[in-house]
C-alpha cells in the first residue's frame, strides 16, 4: 500500500492506494474508509471505494484542499488492514441457473469446454469480495471468477436485462438490482431484492462484503419471491 | 396547503433539490438541480432553505393550474412564462391566485427554469432527498423516480412570505460567451500536448447528446496516451474522454464509477452555466487553479448569506 493523493475536483480528492485489482486490497480500503470517516466527520460528504482507490468528497466550504490533504495523511498514518473479524458481511445469494433466465449459460459452457452444470459449480465454488458498487444502486462488482468461465461483455448490450439477473463480464460477476440495459453474460436469476429504499442501509451488498452464490431450483426460486418469467427474445 | 395541478408537460420537468449524499458508495448517484445557482436564487427569493425542493423545467412545455392562492418564485432560464397569459419574467417572487394558469412556453434565453414554493414542494424524502433520478427509480413526488405527469398535484405551504428582491447584478446573462473553467486533474498529463492546447484554444460545441447524466462536447479529437484505467469514483463535473476523443462533462445523474480517462473537472459555477446551454452552443474552456476556483466558489456562496 502506497498512498498517492490526486486533486480531481474543487471538493474531491482521489486517494490511490494500489495499482492493480486484488482481493487483498479490500481490507486496506475498508480500514482506510473507516479512518477517514472518523477524521473528517461531518466534513465528509461522500466516500466511494473502488478496486484500488477511494474518492473522497469533502465540504469545500469548511476545508481547503491543503487542509483536506493534511487530514487524509493524518487519518491514514500507520494504516493496518481490517482484521478478518471486522470485515464486511458474508452473504449467500441463491441463484436459479437456467437457460430461460440465463440465456448465455450454454455459450459459457461451450467456451469453457465443459457442461453447464460445471459452469454453475465453478461459479458457486468461491467467495467473491464486493470490490465496489456502481452502474446502478446496489449493483456490486464482484470477482474474480474462475478464468475458465470468464467471458467478454456482449458486443451489443441487451436493451433490457431483468431484475435479479446474474452475469459475468471478464472475470467479474454481479447481480442486476433493477431492470436495465446491460452487456454482461447472463447465467441465472437471484430472487432477493438487492436494493430496497425501505430497508435499513438500502443495499444488501456493501463494498468489502463477501458473496457466495448457491444454486437453487425453480420451485425454491419462486418460493423466495423470484419472478421466473423467461427472458424475452432480443429485438 | 396550496396546490398546483399539472395540466400539460413534455415529460422532462421534475422535482429536484440539492441532491442525495452519503449513499454514493452504494452506487446511488447524486442527483439535484443542474443549475444549482438558479435553484438557490429561486429558494432565496422566498426565504427558503437554499436546497429546498424546486421544479426543474427544461425547455418549457409545462402548464400548471393553481388550486389555491399562494406565493411562488422563478429563476433561471426565460421560458416565455405567462400567468393567465400575462408575461412573467424570471428572477422574481410572485403571488398566484386560485384558478390562475402558469404556463412555460419555450426557451427565450437559457434552457432550465426553476420554480420554487414556500418551504419547498412537498414530497417524501428518499435516501435523504427528494431529487428525482428516473434511471434509479428514486425521488420525485411519489418517491419512485417519476418526472411530473399530467394530473400530479404539487403541494406547498400556504404561509405568507416576505418575498425578496433579486440583486440586479446577480442576474446572469445567458447570451454572453461561455467560458467554462476547468480544474486540471492528474490524468491530464497523459494527454498529448496538442490535445491540451486544443482543449483550451479551440472552440467546442455542445452536442445533441446532453442530459442529466452528462453533456458531450464536439471539437478536435483529444488523444489519451496513458495506460487503460481501473474504474474509480467520478466527481461531479468530471470531464471524461472516451476513445473517440470527444469529451463528456459528467453531471448530477452520472454513474458513480467509471474507467475512462479524465482531464479534470469543471467548477460548480461553470456547471451551473453549462446547464443553461442548448445543443449547438459554442463554448470555450479555460484552466483555473484550485485556490482561484475555491475563492470564486466561496464568493458565489456569500451571495446567499444574509
Amino acid at each position: 500500500m502506497k498512498l498517492r493523493i490526486e486533486s480531481v475536483a474543487l471538493d474531491s480528492l482521489m486517494l490511490r492506494l494500489f495499482d492493480a485489482i486484488d482481493e487483498a486490497n479490500m481490507p486496506w480500503l475498508m480500514a482506510a474508509a473507516e479512518r477517514l470517516h472518523g477524521r473528517f466527520g461531518a466534513q465528509l460528504i461522500d466516500l466511494v471505494p473502488s478496486y484500488t482507490t477511494l474518492l473522497l468528497h469533502y465540504d469545500c466550504r469548511q476545508l481547503s484542499e491543503a487542509q483536506a490533504c493534511a487530514w487524509v495523511h493524518e487519518a491514514l498514518t500507520d494504516l493496518q488492514p481490517q482484521p478478518m473479524a471486522a470485515q464486511g458481511q458474508r452473504h449467500e445469494l441463491p441463484v436459479w441457473y437456467h437457460p430461460s433466465v440465463g440465456p448465455d449459460l450454454s455459450r459459457l459452457a461451450q467456451r469453457a469446454g465443459c457442461s453447464t452444470e460445471q459452469v454453475i459449480t465453478r461459479h458457486c465454488s468461491r467467495d467473491y469480495p464486493v470490490f465496489t458498487l456502481g452502474f446502478a444502486p446496489g449493483f456490486g462488482y464482484m470477482g474474480l471468477v474462475d478464468p475458465s468461465i470468464a467471458a467478454p461483455r456482449l458486443a451489443t448490450p441487451r436493451q433490457r436485462v431483468p431484475q435479479g439477473s446474474v452475469g459475468i463480464a471478464e472475470r467479474q460477476t454481479a447481480v442486476y438490482p433493477l431492470p436495465s440495459p446491460g452487456g454482461w453474460n447472463l447465467l441465472g436469476r437471484c430472487p432477493l431484492a438487492l436494493f430496497d429504499r425501505e430497508r435499513e442501509g438500502y443495499s444488501l451488498l456493501k463494498p468489502g462484503d463477501r458473496v457466495r452464490f448457491v444454486a437453487i431450483d425453480r420451485t425454491e426460486f419462486v418460493r423466495l419471491g423470484g419472478d421466473p418469467s423467461p427472458m424475452e427474445a432480443d429485438a | 396547503m396550496s396546490r398546483l395541478r399539472v395540466e400539460q408537460t413534455l415529460g422532462f420537468a421534475q422535482l429536484q433539490d440539492g441532491g442525495r449524499f452519503g449513499v454514493r458508495h452504494l452506487g446511488v448517484t447524486q442527483g439535484g438541480a443542474l443549475d444549482w445557482v438558479a435553484q438557490h436564487w429561486a429558494n432565496w427569493l422566498l426565504g427558503n432553505p437554499l436546497d429546498a425542493g424546486v421544479i426543474e423545467i427544461p425547455l418549457g412545455g409545462l402548464t400548471l393550474r393553481a388550486e389555491a392562492d399562494g406565493w411562488l418564485a422563478l429563476a433561471g432560464a426565460d421560458l416565455g412564462a405567462t400567468l393567465d397569459q400575462q408575461p412573467l419574467a424570471p428572477w422574481q417572487a410572485f403571488a398566484i391566485r386560485r384558478d390562475q394558469e402558469l404556463r412555460f412556453a419555450s426557451p427565450q434565453s437559457g434552457v432550465r427554469g426553476y420554480l420554487a414554493a414556500p418551504g419547498g414542494f412537498q414530497a417524501p424524502a428518499v435516501l435523504g432527498a427528494v431529487a428525482t433520478v428516473i434511471r434509479e427509480s428514486l425521488g420525485g413526488l411519489q418517491g419512485d423516480g417519476s418526472a411530473l405527469k399530467v394530473g400530479d398535484q404539487l403541494s406547498y405551504d400556504t404561509r405568507s412570505v416576505s418575498p425578496r428582491q433579486m440583486p440586479a447584478a446577480a442576474i446572469p446573462d445567458y447570451t454572453a460567451e461561455v467560458r467554462l473553467q476547468l480544474l486540471l486533474g492528474a490524468q491530464s498529463s497523459q494527454f498529448s500536448g496538442a490535445s491540451l492546447f486544443a482543449l483550451f484554444n479551440q472552440r467546442w460545441t455542445l452536442d445533441q447528446r446532453a442530459d442529466r447524466m452528462g453533456m458531450r462536447l464536439t471539437g478536435p479529437a483529444l488523444r489519451y496516451q496513458g495506460a487503460p484505467l481501473i474504474s474509480e469514483g467520478i466527481p461531479l463535473g468530471a470531464v471524461q474522454v472516451p476513445p473517440d476523443g470527444q469529451p463528456i462533462v459528467l453531471l448530477n445523474d452520472r454513474q458513480t464509477i467509471g474507467g475512462y480517462p479524465r482531464l479534470g473537472a469543471l467548477t460548480p459555477g461553470s456547471l451551473a452555466r453549462l446547464a443553461q446551454c442548448a445543443p449547438g452552443q459554442a463554448l470555450r474552456m479555460q484552466p483555473v487553479t484550485q485556490p482561484q476556483a475555491r475563492k470564486a466558489q466561496l464568493a458565489l456562496l456569500a451571495n446567499w448569506e444574509s
